[in-house]
C-alpha cells in the first residue's frame, strides 16, 4: 500500500481498527461454526487486541499516528484548563504578532530587493562627510558617467519629491492643481533594470540627451490604478508639471505605464511619475546636488575594482575643479550594495526599528517565560501521569513528544492569532511613520519570507516554551513520582529563575521606553521662542521674480480678510525642519567669527506676526536692506556687556564680503530650523532683491480659535491669487503642525515602546501572580503546620515572598546592567535624556516594585487564610 | 513441537498484503457475516515460486547433510 493510502488511514484510524477486528471475529465465529470449543478457540487464536494492534501499526504511518495521538490528547489537555490555555495564547500572540509586524517593516524597508532584474548588481555611491553625503551634482555625474563607459552604468536618480502638478483633462488655471511623487532618472534607468511597459513605452536614452528637450513622463503602475482608474487613455495626454527649484512649469506628455510593482529606487516613496533627469532645471547647476548615483556592475565583476576605478575617475575630475571646491579632493568614494534600494527613511528609521525589534524580542522572551511557568506549574500535577505512562511502558522518547506537541500546538495557536496582529498592526504603524498629509508609503506584502519569519518564532516557541517540561516529564522517575514523593523545591528552581529573566527583560523594556517617552515629551515642551497657536504659512510661488513690495502688496491684501490677525512675509517659515541660511560674519569690522550665525530674510511686521518679544530698539522698516534684528544669543555671543543698538556686522551672503547689516533691535530667543537644534546666533534681515519663492505668515485672530486655523486655506488661497495675478499658493501648512511633524518619529517610537512595556509589565506580574500562588498551593501542608504551632501571618507572608522578591530584586539589578550597558546604542535616538539620570532609572524600579507587590497580594492573602484544622485534615 | 497462535496469521496475512504479494475483498457469506477473502497477487506468485525453490534448495542440503551422517 503507498505511503499516502497510509497517511490517509492514520485519519480514518477508527474505520481502519473496525475493519481489523471485524475480521478477526469472522475468524474465531468460523472456527466455532465448525463446532470447535468458543473458549478453546480463542484461546488458541490469542489476543486479539494485540493481533490487531500489529495489524493496525502495518497499515499506518506508526509516528504519525501516535503524533495524532498526541496531538488528540494535547488538544484536551488545552481544553481543560481554558483560562491558562487562553491567556498563554493571546499573550504569545501579541508577542509573536509583534515580532512578526516588526519584521515586516525592517523586511520593506531594508531586506526586500527591488523588483528588478539582478537587483544585487545594484551599488549606490556616496561620499562621507561631502556636506550633502549621498547626493551628487548632475554634471559632475555625467562626467563620471562618461568616464566609466563600458565598465559600469552609471544610473543618476532624483531625490523623490512631492510636485504640483496639473492634467490636460481639467481646466482652469489653479484648477486640478493636485500633487504626486515625481522623480528625475535617467533613461537609461528602465533597460538597465531590465524593467517593460506595462503601456505604451518607457524612458530611454534618446529621452535624457538634451536639457529640457523631451519632455515625457512615464507613470508607475500603481499610480495609474489610483489615479487613472487604468484607463488606457491616460496614456498621450498632457501633465503640467511645477519647476520644483525654479519659475513656471512644464508640459509633459505620458508616453507609458511602467511594469506592475516597480515605483522606484527609495524603500518608504513610491513614485508616481518618472521623466528624464534632463529635464531637472537644475540639471546643468554646478553645486546642485539632487541626485543619487547609483552604479549597475555588469554580471560577474568584482564591486572592488569598479570602485578603485570610478574613485580614480573622481579624482581627477575635482582636480579640475580643485580651485572652486577645495574640499572635494580630500573624500573617499563609498560604494554600497542597494539591491532593496536606498532611502532617506532607512536612514531616519534604521535605528529605530532595530530598537523596537529588540523591545519586541523581549517582550516575546517574556511572554514566553510566563507561559513556561504557567506549563511547568501544571507539569507538577502531571507528574503522576507521567509517572503511570512510565510504569506501562512509554519509553523517553514519546514523554518527550508528548509535551512538545502539547507546546507546538499552543505555539501555532498563537502564530494563527498573532498572524492578524502582524496584518493589522504593520500598516498601522507605517501610517504614523510620516506627517499625515505626506503618508509613507511602504509596499507591505505577505509573502513566504513572513510566512517563514512566523513559523521559525513558532518553532523556537514550541523549543523554548516545551523543551525544559519534556525534559523533566523522560526523567521522571515512576517510583517516587507515585508515592508522591518528588521534591517540590527542585521545580521551583526553574521557576524561580524564569521569574529573574523576566524581571530583568521587564525592566529593560520599561527603561528605554521611559528614555523614548522622555524624549519625546522634552521634545514637545522645547520652546519654539514664538507664540505657535493660529500661525499658518502659505507658501507661495509667482512666475517671475517679484520686488518685496509686490509681496507686501499681497500681504496688506490678505490683512483685510476677516479673521486674519496679521500678515508677514518670510522666505520660509521659522522651525519648518527644512529651510536654513548662515553665513560668517565679522563683527564691527573685526575678524570673520569662525562659528556661523543663521539667517532670515523677513518682511517690517514679521517679529510681531510671530510674537517674538522685542526686547530693545526697534522692528524693521520698509525700503531698509542694511537694517538687522539679531536674537538674544546673538548679543549674548558678540556683544557681551555692550549695547548692540547702532552697531554692525559684515556678512558674505552672496559669497563676497562687505554686506554691512546695522543692528536696529533685539529679540528674544527663538529655535530656527528644527525643535532638535540648540539655540544659535540668528540675525533676521530684509528681503533685498526680488524673488518668486516666499512665506506668507498669517496669524489668525484669536477670536477664531476654536476652528482649526485651516479653515481659513481655501479663503486664503483664493485671495492670494485675487491680490496678484500670477501669485499661487503650492502649500499651506500650520505653524503646529510643523512642530509636530518633526517628532513623528518620537511620537511613534514613544507610543511603541510605552505599549510594549505595559505588555512586559503586565505579563510579568501575571508571571509572577501564577508562580506565588502555584507555591502557595504547594506549601499548603508546611504553612498549616506552621499556622498551627502559632507563626503570625508576617511570617507567613514573608517566607512565601522572599524568595520570589529576591528573585525580582535580582532581575531587576540584571536588567539596569543591562540597560546601562546597552543604552549607548539608542543613544542617538535619545534627546536631552540622561540614561544615567536617576529618575530615569527609579521610575522602572518603582513601577516593577509596584507591580510585583500587587501580584503577590492574592498569593499572600490566600496563605494567610489558609486554616490550618482544614488543611492538615485533607492532607 | 512449535506452537502459533492462530491470530498471528493476520498480522501476517496484512504484512503480505502491504507488500502487495496477496490482495483482499470483503465477502458476504450465506450467515450474512462479512469476511476477507486474499488470494495471491502475480507478484505474489513469483515470489512463492522463489521462496519454494528456496525451501527446495535448503531441504535438499539438509537432507544431503543428513544422508552423510
Amino acid at each position: 500500500m503507498s505511503l499516502w493510502s497510509r497517511i490517509a488511514n492514520v485519519l480514518r484510524g477508527d474505520r481502519l481498527s473496525r475493519d481489523i477486528a471485524e475480521e478477526l471475529e469472522s475468524h474465531i465465529q468460523e472456527a466455532i461454526e465448525h463446532g470447535r470449543d468458543p473458549a478453546e478457540a480463542r484461546k488458541s487464536f490469542g489476543s486479539p487486541l494485540r493481533h490487531l494492534d500489529d495489524s493496525h501499526d502495518l497499515r499506518v504511518l506508526p509516528w504519525l499516528d501516535s503524533l495524532r495521538a498526541d496531538a488528540i490528547f494535547g488538544w484536551r489537555q488545552l481544553k481543560k484548563n481554558k483560562v491558562t490555555s487562553a491567556a498563554a495564547i493571546l499573550s504569545l500572540a501579541l508577542a509573536i504578532g509583534s515580532c512578526t509586524a516588526t519584521f515586516r517593516l525592517i523586511d520593506a524597508l531594508f531586506l526586500r530587493p527591488l523588483p528588478i532584474a539582478d537587483p544585487q548588481r545594484l551599488y549606490v555611491i556616496s561620499r562621507p562627510g561631502g556636506g550633502f553625503g549621498d547626493g551628487w551634482e548632475h554634471m559632475r555625474f555625467r562626467r563620471m558617467r562618461a568616464a566609466m563607459k563600458g565598465q559600469a552604468d552609471l544610473i543618476a536618480v532624483s531625490f523623490p519629491e512631492q510636485t504640483d502638478l496639473a492634467y490636460a483633462s481639467d481646466q482652469g488655471p489653479d484648477r486640478g492643481m493636485e500633487k504626486a511623487y515625481v522623480q528625475y532618472v535617467s533613461g537609461r534607468m528602465f533597460r538597465s533594470f531590465g524593467l517593460r511597459p506595462a503601456l505604451g513605452r518607457l524612458l530611454t536614452e534618446d529621452d535624457d540627451l538634451e536639457p529640457g528637450a523631451h519632455p515625457v513622463a512615464v507613470l508607475s503602475y500603481d499610480y495609474w490604478t489610483r489615479r487613472f482608474g487604468r484607463n488606457p487613455k491616460a496614456v498621450g495626454s498632457t501633465a503640467t508639471i511645477a519647476r520644483k527649484y525654479g519659475m513656471g512649469s512644464d508640459v509633459f506628455e505620458i508616453v507609458g505605464v511602467a511594469g506592475e510593482g516597480f515605483a522606484g529606487t527609495e524603500p518608504g516613496t513610491q513614485t508616481e511619475l518618472f521623466v528624464p533627469a534632463m529635464m531637472h532645471p537644475l540639471v546643468n547647476l554646478p553645486v546642485a546636488a539632487l541626485f543619487r548615483t547609483f552604479v549597475r556592475l555588469p554580471s560577474g565583476v568584482a564591486p572592488e575594482p569598479v570602485r578603485d576605478r570610478l574613485d580614480a575617475a573622481l579624482h581627477a575630475i575635482d582636480q579640475e575643479q580643485a580651485k572652486e571646491f577645495p574640499n572635494r579632493l580630500s573624500q573617499t568614494l563609498m560604494m554600497d550594495p542597494a539591491a532593496s534600494g536606498v532611502s532617506r527613511m532607512q536612514k531616519d528609521y534604521g535605528q529605530s526599528l532595530a530598537a523596537l525589534g529588540v523591545l519586541v524580542a523581549l517582550v516575546l522572551l517574556i511572554a514566553c517565560a510566563n507561559v513556561a511557568n504557567l506549563l511547568s506549574a501544571q507539569a507538577a500535577a502531571r507528574a503522576r501521569e507521567m509517572a503511570l505512562r512510565v510504569s506501562i511502558g512509554a519509553g523517553r522518547a514519546q514523554l518527550m513528544r508528548l509535551v512538545l506537541v502539547e507546546s507546538a500546538m499552543l505555539a501555532l495557536a498563537a502564530v494563527a492569532v498573532g498572524a492578524i496582529v502582524a496584518w493589522q498592526s504593520a500598516p498601522f504603524v507605517v501610517a504614523r511613520v510620516n506627517p499625515p498629509d505626506n503618508p509613507a508609503r511602504l509596499s507591505l506584502t505577505a509573502d513566504w519570507r513572513v510566512l517563514g519569519v512566523g513559523l521559525a518564532l513558532a518553532l523556537a516557541v514550541t523549543l523554548l516554551l516545551g523543551l525544559a517540561p519534556a525534559l523533566r516529564a523522560s526523567a521522571v522517575r515512576p517510583a517516587s513520582a507515585l508515592r508522591g514523593g518528588e521534591n517540590p523545591r527542585s521545580r521551583g528552581r526553574l521557576m524561580h529563575t524564569l521569574i529573574a529573566v523576566q524581571t530583568a527583560f521587564c525592566f529593560l523594556v520599561l527603561f528605554v521606553s521611559g528614555l523614548f517617552a522622555a524624549t519625546f515629551d522634552r521634545l514637545t515642551h522645547q520652546p519654539a521662542g514664538f507664540s505657535v497657536d493660529g500661525l499658518l504659512a502659505l507658501d507661495t510661488v509667482t512666475p517671475r521674480d517679484e520686488p518685496p513690495s509686490a509681496w507686501e502688496q499681497v500681504a496688506e491684501h490678505l490683512r483685510s480678510v476677516p479673521g486674519v490677525e496679521s500678515v508677514a512675509v518670510s522666505e520660509w517659515p521659522l522651525l519648518d525642519g527644512n529651510g536654513y541660511r548662515y553665513n560668517h560674519v565679522s563683527i564691527e569690522g573685526g575678524p570673520p567669527i569662525e562659528a556661523r550665525v543663521q539667517f532670515l530674510l523677513v518682511s517690517p511686521g514679521w517679529i510681531e506676526t510671530m510674537k517674538i518679544p522685542l526686547i530693545e530698539g526697534r522692528d524693521l522698516r520698509a525700503d531698509e536692506t542694511g537694517a538687522a534684528i539679531v536674537n538674544r544669543e546673538f548679543v549674548r555671543k558678540y556683544f557681551p556687556e555692550r549695547d548692540p543698538l547702532g552697531k554692525w556686522f559684515e556678512a558674505k551672503p552672496g559669497g563676497q564680503w562687505g554686506r554691512r547689516f546695522q543692528i536696529v533691535g533685539s529679540v528674544g530667543d527663538t529655535r530656527y530650523q528644527t525643535v532638535r537644534d540648540p539655540i544659535l546666533p540668528l540675525a533676521f534681515i530684509p528681503h533685498q532683491n526680488p524673488w518668486h519663492v516666499e512665506s506668507l505668515i498669517v496669524r489668525v485672530s484669536p477670536s477664531n480659535k476654536p476652528a482649526s486655523p485651516l479653515a481659513l486655506a481655501s479663503i486664503l488661497r483664493q485671495e492670494v491669487s485675487r491680490a496678484r495675478p500670477g501669485f499661487r499658493v503650492t502649500k499651506i501648512r500650520t505653524q503646529e503642525g510643523m512642530l509636530q511633524s518633526q517628532t513623528v518619529r518620537e511620537r511613534l517610537l514613544a507610543m511603541l515602546a510605552l505599549f510594549f512595556a505595559v505588555v512586559a509589565l503586565l505579563l510579568a506580574a501575571i508571571g509572577l501572580y501564577g508562580v506565588l500562588n502555584y507555591s502557595v498551593l504547594q506549601r499548603q501542608r508546611e504553612i498549616g503546620i506552621r499556622m498551627a504551632i502559632g507563626a503570625p501571618a508576617a511570617d507567613i507572608a514573608r517566607r512565601i515572598t522572599t524568595d520570589v522578591f529576591s528573585m525580582v530584586l535580582l532581575g531587576a539589578l540584571a536588567g539596569l546592567a543591562l540597560g546601562l550597558s546597552s543604552v549607548r546604542y539608542i543613544e542617538s535616538l535619545l534627546y536631552q535624556v540622561k540614561p544615567t539620570d536617576p529618575a530615569m532609572l527609579t521610575l522602572p524600579s518603582l513601577t516593577i516594585l509596584v507591580a510585583a507587590s500587587l501580584a503577590a497580594l492574592p498569593a499572600v492573602i490566600r496563605a494567610i487564610r489558609i486554616d490550618p484544622a482544614t488543611t492538615l485534615r485533607a492532607e | 513441537m512449535l506452537r502459533v497462535e492462530e491470530g498471528s496469521l493476520y498480522p501476517a496475512l496484512h504484512r503480505m498484503e502491504e507488500t502487495g504479494w496477496i490482495r483482499a475483498k470483503w465477502i458476504t457469506k450465506d450467515t450474512g457475516r462479512r469476511a476477507r477473502l486474499y488470494e495471491l497477487t502475480a507478484a505474489g506468485k513469483k515470489q512463492l515460486e522463489s521462496e519454494q525453490s528456496r525451501w527446495q534448495a535448503v531441504t535438499t542440503a539438509v537432507n544431503r547433510v543428513l544422508r552423510m551422517a
